[in-house]
């Protein structure tokens, strides 16, 4: 029987909790024993996904929450970061490099580019209720996977 | 983030110290950008020897200061940065404006 397990944590769409949220999943994620460069590849997907929510899913004063999941089975990892937002566009628009709504901020358009460097997977989809992006990436590094 | 500074020999160093993300990033564009009013210096280094963590909104907050300090002819260089950084800046091609040294 394969290794699993699951966390989920819901906090307000606010910068501060960008650390927040990195720390937290990579904590959870060093029961699979990963790699330095594994975990600071999950660390930097989950802070691009985080971002787009505080910056893009809630443009009035009053933020809203972001909901972040882990979930682990075997040796995969697969992180599923949901907003109840605006919603975006085009999404196909918003994942081409360089590609940002909001030009004049100084923002780099890269955030899905590095979501999908740093992750095997990258799905998103959106409406006008809100955003849900889930990456998925294999531990090679795994032993977990391999004692089950 | 807390930045560090010095100028010697006409360059201005700058150390980040700390995560450089959407949270520091207007602290860190703010800072960056009243240290290079400063008229003492040719060029600029930026050491990223003490940045714990960085995503694509560190590209934003380089690429603005790059626009800046490239209509005043001075040019900006980056140094130390760790494994992930260069996978960042490669990825962007942001060594083609800020090239990296040694």
């Amino acid at each position: 029987m394969k290794y699993s397990n699951f966390m989920e944590v819901t906090f307000k769409a606010l910068s501060v909790n960008e650390g927040f949220a990195r720390v937290c999943v990579a904590s959870f994620c060093v029961q699979l024993n990963p790699s330095v460069d594994e975990i600071t590849d999950i660390k930097t997907a989950v802070s691009e996904a985080v971002t787009n929510c505080v910056v893009h899913a809630y443009p009035n004063a009053i933020k809203g929450d972001i909901t972040l999941r882990c979930e682990l089975e075997g040796d995969l990892v697969s992180i599923t970061i949901s907003d109840r937002g605006v919603g975006i566009k085009d999404v196909e628009k918003a994942r081409e490099p360089f590609y940002t709504s909001k030009p004049s901020e100084e923002r780099s358009g890269m955030g899905f580019t590095v979501m999908e460097s740093f992750m095997d997977s990258v799905d998103v989809s959106s409406n006008s209720f809100g955003t849900t992006v889930k990456m998925t990436k294999r531990i090679a590094t795994c032993e977990v996977a391999k004692e089950c | 983030m807390q930045i560090k500074s010095r100028v010697h020999n006409n360059t201005l160093y700058v150390l980040l110290c700390g995560e450089l993300d959407e949270h520091s990033a207007s602290y860190t564009k703010l800072t960056l950008d009243k240290l290079f009013l400063g008229t003492n210096f040719q060029k600029i280094v930026i050491d990223l020897s003490e940045l714990s963590f960085m995503d694509s909104t560190g590209i934003g907050v380089l690429i603005g200061r790059y626009k800046k300090m490239k209509d005043k002819n001075i040019p900006i260089y980056i140094c130390n940065p760790s494994s992930h950084a260069e996978k960042i800046f490669k990825m962007t091609g942001l060594y083609e404006i800020m090239p990296k040294i040694v």
